[in-house]
């Protein structure tokens, strides 16, 4: 498919009128801009898939702490709590925060993850994506077109945004991944078309404005916690539309919106580390015990 | 910076915890490797800024270290490089400055070996990066495409014999740089090409006329 989406309008229309769901039609394009087979595109996509169940599986397994000693247990207290007593809200939502928590984990203590769409939003798609497939057993199919759905929102909104918590902040970065996981999990429920673009606006729009303020500059504080925390978010966003609840304001405003925000944000909230979360007592404290003085 | 595809939002693996810091300093050391073509006996790195002041925390050594042994930004290996076999017949080493007239993400690469050469370069955002100096040349190398670097005299109908040969070979140019020292003195051609280039055709540029210098660098696979 030779054609140029560069709106969630555009998609939405495009889908309509081709009677296919977004990951049909990203797939097709992405082929033809590539010039390989829609078959090639999946292959791809699927070592992706790959790699996000090896970083699942190898952060649930170690409780190594990072480089700076602030995180890398915690995935492990979670664990261990929920053998005992489980968590009020089920055994998805255990898989959820487990599965978030260990891929940023793994990432802080330079184990192999995929960036998606960066590597300090790395948990959020994948653990919403696996564990909603691991916990109604949908097929590795079903989860690849989940997978290229939520790549084809990222997609689209790094057109206007650039996906980076320097130029925007951390609405850019977990914020787009939650609104990535959103879509995904809608298409792996049966979703529509405007269901799926309705869950990922709802997500995006309730994050507007998050700064990036990590504490000694380390992709940890707050990051690796933030991303349990939004993959859960993105399950509300889905249950929402799923519900036929809409985005008042169209996805391509709310995108329009965080590159406005992104732009009037202070340069000293956006992954400097001049401020916010950083600049605290304790996180002054905790740079300095790092680096030193 | 180049639009994302929908592969850019679903990848790379790599090996954390950040795209500018961990994976951009591995492709910075790849590319440093394409363009110096031999394994160096020693190397030094000189870490300017937030690379000096962060880049322990996130392994930007480790980072660069590996990519100038030849290891993917997926590697599993980074973690651990120093105690890595593949490391013990290196010599490496690592200085730290601060510099505000550099990129806030700034090395410079010194190889030592059969040749020396320094190499500087900056991590750009999103593990993209740039080759900024290659000895006292300026240069713009992304990794993105194949492209070859070439040193010569400034005189009229240079860039026609070089891109008439590249004609020849049916290479499509993605885009050509130049840049002079002063009039009549050393020039620099950079060149980015589709597809891949034959070595007999880098070595019949290379016995071109006034052409001091010519180097085909690979582009890096992720």
């Amino acid at each position: 498919m030779d054609i140029n989406i560069s709106t969630f309008e555009q998609l939405h229309n495009v889908c309509i009128s081709a009677n296919k769901m977004i990951y049909e039609i990203a797939q097709e394009v992405m082929a033809t801009s590539q010039d390989i087979s829609v078959d090639e595109v999946r292959v791809f996509a699927n070592k992706s898939l790959f790699a996000m169940k090896e970083a699942i599986n190898s952060g649930l397994n170690s409780c190594e702490p990072s480089f700076s000693g602030m995180c890398g247990t915690d995935c492990n207290k979670l664990q261990k709590r929920f053998e005992k007593e489980g968590s009020m809200f089920g055994s998805l939502f255990e898989k959820i925060v487990e599965y978030a928590l260990a891929t940023c984990e793994e990432n802080i203590r330079m184990g192999t993850i995929v960036a998606c769409p960066t590597a300090g939003s790395c948990g959020i798609l994948p653990a919403a994506l696996i564990g909603v497939s691991r916990q109604y057993n949908y097929s590795e199919t079903e989860q690849l077109n989940a997978l290229i759905t939520a790549g084809e929102i990222g997609r689209i909104i790094s057109i206007k945004v650039a996906l980076a918590g320097a130029v925007a902040g951390c609405q850019a970065e977990c914020g787009t991944a939650s609104a990535m996981a959103a879509a995904a999990v809608c298409q792996l429920r049966g979703g529509s078309v405007k269901q799926i673009l309705n869950a990922s606006a709802l997500a995006l729009k309730n994050l507007l404005g998050l700064t990036c303020d990590p504490v000694a500059g380390l992709v940890e504080v707050p990051c690796v916690k933030r991303n349990p925390f939004l993959a859960v978010h993105s399950i509300t966003a889905v249950e929402l539309a799923l519900s036929g609840v809409e985005s008042k304001i169209p996805f391509d405003e709310v995108v329009d919106s965080m590159a406005q925000t992104g732009a009037l944000m202070s340069p000293m909230l956006k992954e400097s580390s001049q401020a916010g979360l950083a600049t605290t007592k304790t996180g002054l404290k905790i740079k300095a015990q790092v680096f030193g003085g | 910076m180049k639009k994302s595809t929908l592969f850019d939002i679903i990848s790379p693996v790599m090996a954390g915890p950040s795209s500018s810091h961990t994976a951009g300093a591995v492709r910075l050391g790849l590319l440093a490797r394409n363009i110096y073509k031999s394994v160096p006996k020693k190397v030094v790195f000189k870490l300017y800024n937030s690379y000096a002041h962060t880049g322990k925390g996130h392994g930007t050594d480790k980072g660069l270290l590996a990519g100038i042994l030849g290891l993917s930004v997926s590697d599993r290996r980074i973690k651990d490089i120093f105690n890595n076999d593949i490391s013990k017949n290196i010599e490496y080493k690592f200085e730290y400055f601060d510099n505000f007239r550099r990129h806030p993400n700034a090395v410079d690469i010194e190889l030592y070996g059969d040749y020396n050469m320094k190499i500087s370069g900056d991590s750009v955002g999103a593990g993209e990066i740039l080759i900024t100096k290659i000895n006292d040349f300026n240069v713009a190398l992304s990794g993105n495409y194949n492209t070859l670097i070439i040193v010569y005299k400034d005189k009229p109908g240079m860039i026609s014999s070089v891109t008439s040969q590249l004609q020849g070979a049916n290479i499509n140019i993605a885009s050509l740089n130049c840049d002079r020292s002063a009039k009549g003195q050393d020039a620099s051609m950079i060149i980015c090409i589709d597809g891949n280039l034959k070595d007999e055709i880098v070595e019949s540029i290379e016995k071109t006329d006034d052409i001091y210098f010519v180097t085909y660098v690979k582009k890096l696979e992720n």
